[in-house]
C-alpha cells in the first residue's frame, strides 16, 4: 500500500508551520522529524512516560498518542516555548534551582504538565501527585522535582501556593 | 515503533462517519482518544487498513442529565466527566471511577465511548455500567440499538458492536435510593486496577434495602456479584456481614493468572475491597432523619 499524505499546518510556539507528511506520523514524529524540534523527547510511544507530552489547544496530552494531521489547524505548544533562547522560564529555573533533572530526558514533558496545571489553578498538591504522577523519571526519584514544582507554586497567588505536601 | 500504513478517514458528520464505518467494516478502526489505539498502532498490535477519526464529528461530545439516566456522548472526554457539575451532581460515583482513569494528560484524550468500546477486562466505566444495569448505544447507517451491558460486554477486548456501528452514547441509570461508591486497588496510582468494585446501597437504620456489586480485572469482563448482592440485602451493616459478603465474592469468581498477579490473588483482592467498603459504609438514613426532625 502506498503512504497516503496530507498537508498538516500547525501553531508550533506561536509560528505557522506547514509540512506535507504521512497520515500515520505521528504528532511526536512530527514535531521532532518534519520541524525540527527535538525538544520535545519520545520514551515509550505508548503513553506511559510522559516525555513527549505537548500543549495542544492548551491541553496537555502525549504527542505519541496523537497524529499530525489531528492537530492540523491547532496550536501546539512545545518546550522550546517555554523562554527565549538562552533564557529560562520560571518552572525551568526552579527545576535547576532544585536539582529537577538529571539526565534531563523526562523534563521536556514534566514542564509541559506543569504549564497547563500552573495555567489551570491546580493545587500545589494535585501538580506533586495526580499531574507528576503522569510522568516517569529514572533519575531524580522525584523529590527534586517536587522540590521544584513547590518552588514555582510558592510564587503563584496564595490560593494555590498553600498547600505544600512533602 | 511506528504504525503501519493506513488511510485516513476524518468524517465531518456523524453520516459521513455511519458511511464510513459501513464501508471499510473490519478493514477500519475507529479513532477516538487514542490512547488505547494509537499503542497498539505503533506496537503494530493493530493494523487496520483505514483509520476513521471521529474527533471532528459533532454532536457526539455532550452529556444529558435525563430523569432516570445519564446519557454521555461517545465523545464526551474522561477529564470532562470530571469536572461536569451537572453529571458529580446526579450520579457521583461516574467522576469518582473515571478518576482512576490513567493521569490527567490520559484523561484529557480518553472518551466515554472508547474506553467502554475497548472493554479492557480491568477497566473501571464497564464495572460502573454492570453495577447500574446500563446500557451502551450503538449506530449504524440501518439505524440505532441500544444494547445492555450484560450483551455489550462479551470477552477481553470483545464487544457485541458490529464492525458496521459505532457507539453514540454511553447510559447510565440513575438509582437515587442506592448510593454507589467506586473503590480499587492498583499497583500505582492510575494502573489498570488488579480488582476494583463498584458498589451501590441502600442503607436504613444499619440494615441494607438493597444491593448492586459489580467487579472488573476479576474475569474476562465485567462481573455482576449477584449472590453477594441477595446475601448483604436484608442484612444488617458491619464486620461479619461485610467478610461474609467478601468471601461470596471471592467464591464467585475465577481469574485466570497473569503477570501482574496469579488468580488468587485478584481473588483475595476483591474479597478485601469488598470487605473494606461494606465495613466502612456510613449509614447515612440515621444522620437524614435527624436532619429532617430538627
Ligand atoms: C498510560 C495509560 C494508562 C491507562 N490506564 C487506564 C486505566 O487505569 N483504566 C482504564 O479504563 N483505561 C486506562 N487506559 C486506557 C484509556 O485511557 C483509553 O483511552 C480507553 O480505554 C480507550 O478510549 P479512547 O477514547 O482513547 O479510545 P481509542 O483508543 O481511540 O479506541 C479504543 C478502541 O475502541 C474503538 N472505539 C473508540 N471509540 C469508538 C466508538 N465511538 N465507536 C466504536 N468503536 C470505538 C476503537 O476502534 C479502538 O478499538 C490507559 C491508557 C494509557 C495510555
Ligand atoms: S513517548 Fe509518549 S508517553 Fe512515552
Ligand atoms: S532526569 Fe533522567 S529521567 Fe528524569
Amino acid at each position: 500500500m502506498k503512504a497516503e499524505t496530507r498537508e498538516v499546518t500547525i501553531s508550533v510556539n506561536g509560528q505557522r508551520m506547514t509540512r506535507r507528511t504521512e497520515v500515520r506520523t505521528l504528532l511526536s514524529d512530527f514535531l521532532r522529524h518534519d520541524l525540527g524540534l527535538t525538544g520535545t523527547h519520545v520514551g515509550c510511544e505508548h503513553g506511559v512516560c510522559g516525555a513527549c507530552t505537548v500543549l495542544v489547544d492548551g491541553v496537555p496530552m502525549r504527542s505519541c498518542l496523537a497524529l499530525a494531521v489531528q492537530a492540523d489547524g491547532r496550536a501546539v505548544e512545545t518546550v522550546e516555548g517555554l523562554a527565549p533562547e538562552g533564557e529560562l522560564s520560571e518552572m525551568q529555573q526552579a527545576m535547576r534551582d532544585e536539582h529537577g533533572l538529571q539526565c534531563g530526558f523526562c523534563t521536556p514533558g514534566i514542564l509541559m504538565s506543569m504549564l497547563a496545571a500552573e495555567r489551570a489553578g491546580v493545587s500545589c498538591a494535585e501538580a506533586c501527585g495526580d499531574v507528576l504522577g503522569g510522568h516517569v523519571c529514572r533519575c531524580t526519584g522525584y523529590q527534586g522535582i517536587r522540590a521544584a514544582v513547590r518552588r514555582r507554586w510558592a510564587t503563584l497567588p496564595a490560593a494555590r501556593g498553600e498547600e505544600t505536601p512533602a | 515503533m511506528k504504525p503501519a500504513v493506513f488511510s485516513y478517514l476524518d468524517p465531518r458528520t456523524l453520516e459521513e462517519a455511519l458511511d464510513a464505518v459501513g464501508e471499510h467494516g473490519d478493514d477500519a478502526s475507529v479513532l477516538a482518544g487514542g490512547q488505547s489505539l494509537v499503542p497498539l498502532l505503533n506496537m503494530r498490535l493493530a493494523r487496520p487498513e483505514v483509520v476513521v477519526d471521529i474527533n471532528r464529528v459533532p454532536g457526539l461530545d455532550t452529556s444529558r442529565v435525563e430523569a432516570g439516566a445519564v446519557r454521555v456522548g461517545a465523545l464526551v472526554r474522561a477529564a470532562t466527566v470530571e469536572k461536569d457539575p451537572a453529571l458529580a451532581d446526579a450520579l457521583p460515583v461516574l467522576a469518582d471511577a473515571v478518576r482512576h482513569i490513567a493521569h490527567p494528560q490520559i484523561r484529557n484524550r480518553t472518551t466515554i465511548g472508547g474506553n467502554v468500546a475497548h472493554a479492557d477486562p480491568s477497566s473501571e466505566l464497564p464495572a460502573v455500567l454492570a453495577a447500574l444495569d446500563g446500557a451502551v448505544v450503538l449506530r449504524s447507517t440501518a439505524g440505532e440499538r441500544t444494547v445492555g451491558w450484560e450483551e455489550f460486554f462479551v470477552s477481553v477486548f470483545t464487544t457485541a458492536r458490529e464492525p458496521e456501528e459505532l457507539v453514540t452514547e454511553v447510559v447510565f441509570p440513575v438509582r437515587p435510593d442506592l448510593e454507589f461508591r467506586w473503590t480499587e486497588f492498583a499497583r500505582h496510582h492510575g494502573d489498570f486496577p488488579v480488582a476494583g468494585i463498584c458498589c451501590g446501597l441502600d442503607v436504613e437504620d444499619g440494615v441494607v434495602r438493597a444491593a448492586r456489586l459489580a467487579a472488573t480485572g476479576v474475569a474476562d469482563r465485567p462481573v455482576r456479584l449477584r449472590e453477594a448482592e441477595t446475601a448483604l440485602t436484608d442484612a444488617a451493616l458491619g464486620a461479619e456481614t461485610a467478610r461474609a459478603v467478601g468471601e461470596l465474592a471471592r467464591r464467585a469468581v475465577d481469574p485466570p493468572s497473569d503477570v501482574h498477579g496469579s488468580g488468587d490473588f485478584r481473588r483475595a483482592v476483591l474479597a478485601t475491597l469488598v470487605r473494606r467498603t461494606i465495613e466502612t459504609w456510613p449509614d447515612r438514613s440515621q444522620r437524614g432523619r435527624r436532619g429532617a426532625a430538627a
